[in-house]
């Protein structure tokens, strides 16, 4: 970061969005899509937690090799819960309900989303399908794994599958209405000169997931409405006892919660296209492949669902076409990858705390993505099929890539957000214990399901409690490093030093209102002239001084 | 956000608010396509393995009655088109009797889809323990709606596809899944458009719609338009499987 001389002593604003009004109503009857954000991060916060004190006693339990904490029926709760909470009430609306719905707007300037009401309505259908799903889980839990496979979810389960699915099907309509929300408003709101090329790489990505969340969501709904009825009135689509298809249920579930991975990791790309040229004051290289490479993964990631079906008995030609299918994904997500590389090479780094994540996502998405392509690769998926292989490697995506990319973006945007800095050593000791922390937990595991441990068993043979009991440290490694973020934020929401209006400096259009921002975001509708991510030509920055003190790049422009 | 006559805060223009208020219902039904996208493929699939099952199921319902409702739905459908009409071209009263007209027809629909459930509640074809597709056949006392030479014919034809699937029964109750699982959700959103309907209406007699702001007419529209057009392709799946013989 630069360095500042002597600034002269900074205060919030008089007037911005979190002193417009007081009083409870005035945050559940909110329309303003910053508020609902913050109600958003406080209930994924919420659902995160219940999903990592699941995981901790999956964990816990897997420290002996005949598991000494849980009953086999308790442990097949505690996965399933674990999943059910993590996916569909954390990491799926993660990002894009409290960042996107918080920067969106202010990032194309816009005084809101384009449906401030439908926004709200949102969050509390979050809200009841989450009702629901708590329930499911105080009344004894289910124990169906997150994939809810008939016919075991629909006939033979006898823990509390219905409320759970009613829970996820409900929460569905949430997703939806957040895609519909952020596609119409990057169509039709976007200020004077904000042309489509010079939107910022989150809004693109979060363009692309819009895209999944509106295409993928309404398949699940209709496919757990149809087990649901399945388990509570006898419909008979996926029952074999009636000539009914269970692989039609795998076929349905993963044409959604495949491309759902990308609603996970689009939005944490996109966070990492911003802190990247930010933290290397250098224009994002290859804008144009980024933002084509973030709609080529939605689209390819709607025709590669049956690789998680591989061993299901499905004709070799199509798993030969999908898993072809797979591979290409690969194409785009190196594009990103190597035009991240790229901006930062010759640029002028800095190792803030959002950079520090960004580094951290790189190298484990790295890891994350290109083990998939062992899973994708039909030979090899089947000695690895539904093992610890396969655990390491989503979690390398989903908790590597994207919480990592969800913990950079709250750090990079909480002095907008909130007006005030969080402690910065601190900070940046948390990130180097979560990375830590991480890799402990999940590497060993890549091990294990190399060796043949299977997924989901509450024991294991006696020879792999070495790699178990590194993955239990690892883990209580991680938990420090989550709890640390939690505690520090919200101490600096209340009482962090006030961080002024473009603290880093970025260029992004969100940077040019005042910390925290007005309820209408902006004074007057600002009008954009300049191209994204151009640290030179931005006077209103206040970098020309340091540049002329040679701490520009030191390679040059590019 | 502050709201100015009919143009809310957020927006700068009312064509702004118009053009966005529109694409948000088109993308709206395209999600609706992908929801009823998914029931579709369980029916084609299970057509497809069981033809002569999905043949006997469609035979039971009464081609009368859902050609009917397909009328009904169509005129409904004109009804609406000429509500939007009248709101752009500014004629007040004319709004208010075309969604009168347009919840009507809907009501007709909803009053012969309850004939047709019930009867089929009585006939044994609601799939559970009770599911049965030879009831009537069986227990012509039972089902005094159903024509004797009626029952005569479906006898024969319920027993041809016995040969040909001696497992019938339980595949007519994956039809008759289809059917209940179909045209419920249809149902779900008309019950759900008459709704937005009679909001529309209390907004039209109140004299809100005019030529320059009448959005939320033709949005709803765009809604009733595409429910009417899931029926259109309900009515063939689900009545016009096997009668053309």
């Amino acid at each position: 970061m630069s360095a500042t001389a002597a600034a002269p002593v900074k205060t919030l604003p008089e007037h911005h969005y979190l002193n417009a009004t007081y009083g409870i109503r005035s945050w559940l009857l909110t329309v303003d899509h910053k508020r609902i954000a913050l109600l958003y991060l406080v209930s994924v916060t919420f659902f995160f937690f219940i999903g990592g004190f699941f995981a901790m006693l999956i964990r816990l339990h897997l420290l002996t090799p005949s598991g000494y904490l849980l009953s086999a029926d308790t442990y097949n709760r505690m996965f399933t819960m674990h999943g059910v909470a993590m996916i569909f009430f954390f990491l799926i609306p993660s990002i894009p309900a409290v960042l996107g719905n918080f920067f969106i707007p202010l990032m194309i300037g816009a005084k809101d989303l384009a449906f401030p009401k439908i926004n709200l309505l949102s969050w509390y259908v979050y809200v009841v399908g989450a009702a629901f799903t708590l329930y499911s889980m105080v009344s004894g839990g289910l124990d169906t794994g997150w994939t809810f496979y008939t016919p075991l979810s629909t006939i033979y389960s006898n823990s509390a599958v219905a409320p759970a699915v009613v829970g996820v099907f409900i929460t569905g309509f949430s997703s939806i209405l957040t895609g519909l929300n952020f596609l119409v408003t990057i169509h039709t709101m976007r200020a004077p000169g904000m042309t489509w090329f010079r939107l910022p790489m989150f809004v693109w990505a979060h363009y692309a997931t819009s895209i999944v969340m509106i295409l993928g969501t309404p398949v699940i709904a209709i496919t757990l409405a149809l087990a649901g009825m399945e388990r509570l009135f006898g419909l008979g689509f996926f029952n074999p006892a009636m000539g009914g298809d269970p692989i039609l249920f795998q076929h349905l579930f993963w044409f959604y919660s495949h491309p759902a991975v990308y609603i996970m990791i689009l939005p944490a790309m996109g966070v990492i296209s911003e802190l990247i040229p930010t933290f290397a004051r250098k224009q994002l290289f290859g804008y144009h492949f980024v933002a084509a490479a973030s709609l080529a993964i939605a689209v390819i990631g709607f025709l590669v669902w049956t690789h998680h079906m591989f061993l299901t008995g499905q004709s070799t030609y199509a798993a030969l076409a999908f898993s072809f299918l797979t591979f290409l994904v690969a194409i785009p997500s190196a594009v990103k990858t190597f035009n991240w590389v790229a901006t930062l090479y010759g640029g002028s780094i800095s190792f803030d705390t959002p950079m520090l994540y960004a580094f951290g996502f790189l190298g484990l998405f790295l890891i994350g993505g290109l083990t998939g392509l062992f899973l994708g690769c039909l030979g090899t998926d089947i000695h690895i099929h539904d093992t610890y292989f396969v655990v390491a490697h989503f979690h390398y995506i989903m908790v590597g890539g994207a919480i990592m990319g969800y913990l950079g973006g709250l750090h990079f945007w909480w002095p907008k957000m909130t007006g005030r800095m969080y402690p910065e050593w601190l900070a940046r000791i948390a990130a180097l214990i979560l990375f830590v922390g991480f890799n402990l937990t999940f590497f060993p595991q890549f091990l294990l399901g190399y060796l043949g441990m299977p997924r989901r068993y509450h024991v294991y043979p006696p020879e792999f409690q070495v790699y178990n009991v590194m993955s239990t440290a690892g883990a209580s490694i991680l938990a420090i490093g989550y709890l640390l973020p939690m505690i520090y934020l919200t101490w600096a929401a209340f009482f962090g030093k006030v961080a002024g209006d473009n603290p880093w400096p970025a260029t992004g259009l969100e940077w040019k209102t005042q910390s925290p921002p007005l309820t209408e975001n902006f004074e007057v509708t600002p009008i954009v002239t300049w191209e994204p991510y151009d640290f030179h030509n931005r006077p209103d920055l206040g970098l020309d001084a340091v540049a002329s003190n040679g701490v520009a790049p030191a390679h040059g422009d590019d | 956000m502050h709201r100015t006559g009919e143009l809310y805060g957020q927006f700068k223009t009312l064509e702004q608010q118009k053009e966005t208020a529109t694409l948000g219902m088109w993308i709206f039904l395209i999600t609706e396509v992908m929801f009823f996208g998914g029931i579709m493929l369980a029916y084609a699939l299970n057509r497809h393995f069981y033809y002569p099952a999905f043949a006997a199921g469609s035979n039971t319902l009464s081609l009368k009655l859902g050609g009917f409702n397909t009328v009904v739905l169509l005129a409904s459908s004109f009804t609406m088109a000429l509500a939007v009409w009248s709101s752009q071209v500014g004629k007040k009263t004319l709004i208010s009797i075309f969604l009168l007209l347009t919840i009507l027809l809907g009501f007709v629909f909803f009053g012969v889809k309850y004939v047709e459930y019930s009867q089929k509640f009585h006939h044994h074809l609601v799939p559970g323990k009770k599911f049965d597709i030879f009831y009537c056949v069986n227990n012509p006392a039972s089902c005094p709606d159903v024509a004797a030479d009626e029952l005569m014919e479906e006898s024969n034809l319920l027993d041809e596809a016995k040969a040909a699937d001696p497992d019938l029964n339980a595949h007519a109750q994956l039809y008759y899944s289809a059917y209940f699982g179909m045209t419920g959700l249809h149902a779900l959103h008309m019950v759900i458009g008459a709704g937005l309907l009679f909001w529309l209406l209390k907004g039209s007699l109140a004299g809100r719609f005019t030529p320059q702001w009448n959005t939320p007419v033709d949005i709803v529209g765009l809604y009733w338009h595409f429910v009417d057009i899931v029926w259109i392709y309900l009515f063939p799946l689900l009545y016009l499987i096997d009668r053309h013989k």
